[in-house]
């Protein structure tokens, strides 16, 4: 029955449109893989015909016959529309590559030559009697400084960087709001050296020994302009009508903004306050002014001088001994596992928190 | 319970800009007012002057005296958050909280003013959401959340939490704007049901649903692009759309201008 019924089907009408149909030739979907090979190739071909030693000139000529041949075989076969569309395609793939490629090197680098040294007894031991040419010796030291000093930092930071976003979102208006929104923006841009003097300047007022606190504090100036920032975008995504909803059943705007807003936007704040974490953990500067960096495990951030883990890499590579070469990397991978995890987490705890839209 | 409101010479504001202009009225306990008027005459505004809500918005600001039974919204030691507990209001789009689940939604306006007792609170949420005739609908799944509802549901659960909270007057500004026909038609129903217990008052741009649902009606209108909206005239909703006393009424209303 739909034998015949097709069969009976009138016959396609002729193209109306001046002539011309709406399809068109076109490459197959493999066709921009295929030009990559081919530009790969063409690269690879020239480079060693003409006998150049440089892999990053092999880099850009295969780059432009990849550009060249994709956009001159599109013309051909599809056209020149097609063609221009092919262009921007291959140029958004080619600046992409050229992104990824320094992460990959970089985070290779750094497992290859991590990974030799690293092992429980690394994590579990500190630097204590450990000769620089000598291998042996661990991170413990540093880790417990980086976790104290940055711990202490996010617990000043966190709740100062909140509230100034809230006030700035909620209530801030007029020059005070504009005073405050300026400042956060310059602070966004202290260098971490000069975070470290301000407090070094009052320490040498003071007289005070150094300590993890010190360090802290000058972290704690890195992170609040982060947590605020990122915090006032994610408040403003807030859509006005939950505000009003909660107003309008009377409740008072101070309970409207920590039961409805807050919560609302908890996820985006919660990434935010991770990533600024991840930007102070690896400050080496106000650490070596203020905390002086240390051999011996000293759990203590309030006295006495301590290690984090950016200060131990710098340390043991400017030792420029093998072993403590071996050393840095791996601390150098422990601290990018922190920071990866810290990230995870964050993710984790927004993807967990944030509105929920399932029926 | 269902308060009668007195307007009398009352202005708003947004900064220097008049959106309204010396309105004065009378709304009746236990019925329904519609508002109708064309787009920008300062409905919507002169609403939310009746639950303070217009002091909200940045710029905003009040003259004239609004009376709920004998006392005066604006009077000097008259706290906002109390005349809103009062004056409950649901808006044009439906907003449930999204971080919070159907049960919580309705329970909010308790819960965030902290009079909820554990034990109540379940009667209440029952009773409001049998109140917005949506609780057959959702009774299986009060823990999901309530964004999860289609749009006429969510409606219909954003007028359960604001009848929650007891409020003697219900103010609504376009509450079927975003709904189909027949979702209107549950919440007009409603609206029928609720005037029982409230004084309502509701701002429409469908001028059959004003006919079906409300006692009285007011005709809004604004002289020009950027003057103040005026109150024309209000009167029995029959009398406005069968034999209204203005002119300009009776061309809105039959479609001959707005």
């Amino acid at each position: 029955m739909s034998h015949a019924a097709v069969q009976q089907a009138p016959a396609p009408l002729p193209p109306s449109n001046g002539g011309q149909s709406l399809s068109h030739r076109g490459l197959p979907r493999w066709a921009p893989a295929g030009f990559a090979v081919l530009g790969i190739l063409i690269g690879a071909g020239i480079g060693a015909a003409a006998g150049l030693d440089s892999k990053v000139q092999w880099g850009l000529i295969a780059v432009i016959a990849f550009l060249v041949v994709s956009y001159v075989t599109t013309s051909v076969v599809e056209n020149q529309r097609q063609a221009k569309d092919r262009l921007a395609t291959s140029v958004v793939w080619v600046c992409f590559v050229l992104a990824v490629i320094p992460l990959f090197s970089l985070l290779w680098t750094t497992i290859s030559r991590g990974v030799k040294v690293l092992d429980g007894y690394f994590l579990s031991h500190s630097m204590a009697g450990v000769p620089s040419s000598q291998p042996g010796g661990g991170v413990y030291h540093a880790l417990i400084g980086t976790l104290e000093q940055v711990g202490i930092a996010t617990v000043i930071a966190t709740p100062i960087g909140l509230l100034t976003a809230v006030y700035l979102v909620e209530y801030g208006k007029g020059a005070l709001a504009r005073a405050v929104t300026f400042f956060v923006d310059v602070m966004t841009g202290i260098p971490s050296i000069v975070a470290g003097l301000f407090i070094l300047s009052l320490v040498l007022m003071t007289d005070t020994p150094p300590s993890g606190l010190l360090g802290s504090l000058a972290l704690t100036i890195l992170m609040i302009p982060v947590v605020v920032r990122s915090t006032e975008e994610m408040l403003k995504l807030v859509p006005n009508e939950l505000r009003e909803a909660s107003l309008a059943l009377g409740v008072p705007k101070w309970r409207t903004i920590l039961k409805v807003v807050l919560p609302t936007a908890i996820g985006g704040i919660t990434t935010g306050v991770m990533l600024a974490i991840a930007r102070i953990a690896g400050e080496t500067a106000p650490i070596i002014l203020l905390v002086f960096g240390s051999n011996l495990i000293n759990s203590n951030p309030f006295e006495g001088a301590q290690s984090s883990l950016p200060f131990y890499i710098y340390q043991e590579y400017k030792a420029g001994e093998v072993a403590s070469i071996d050393r840095a990397w791996a601390a150098a991978l422990v601290l990018i596992a922190f920071v990866m995890i810290l990230n995870l987490v964050a993710r984790g705890i927004a993807r967990w928190k944030a509105p929920k839209t399932g029926r | 319970m269902a308060k009668r409101i007195d307007v009398s010479g009352l202005s708003a504001y947004y900064g220097s800009h008049r959106a309204i202009d010396d309105i004065s009225m009378t709304v009746e306990p236990r019925s329904v007012t519609a508002f109708i008027g064309p787009s920008g005459c300062g409905k919507s505004t002169f609403l939310r002057t009746l639950n303070r809500m217009h002091e909200v918005t940045p710029g905003g600001r009040v003259e004239g005296k609004v009376l709920l039974d004998d006392e005066n919204l604006y009077g000097p030691n008259v706290d906002p958050v109390a005349v809103r507990r009062t004056v409950g209001m649901v808006f044009q789009r439906p907003n449930p909280f999204p971080t919070m689940s159907i049960f919580d939604n309705v329970a909010a306006g308790l819960r965030l003013n902290g009079q909820a007792r554990k034990s109540e609170l379940a009667d209440v949420v029952e009773k409001s959401l049998k109140g917005a005739n949506l609780w057959n609908e959702v009774k299986d799944r009060l823990n999901k959340p309530g964004s999860g509802l289609s749009g006429g549901q969510q409606q219909r659960l954003c007028i359960a939490r604001a009848i929650a909270v007891e409020p003697d007057v219900l103010l609504m500004d376009e509450p079927c704007s975003a709904l189909d026909p027949i979702s209107t038609l549950a919440i007009e129903d409603l609206i029928g049901e609720l005037k029982e217990r409230f004084t309502i008052v509701i701002v429409t741009h469908n001028m059959q649903q004003a006919a079906r649902v409300s006692d009285r009606t007011a005709f809004f209108n604004l002289a020009a692009v950027g003057q103040p909206g005026k109150l024309i005239e209000i009167d029995d909703t029959e009398r406005i759309f069968a034999n209204p006393s203005v002119q300009a009424t009776e061309d809105y209303i039959s479609g001959r201008f707005g």
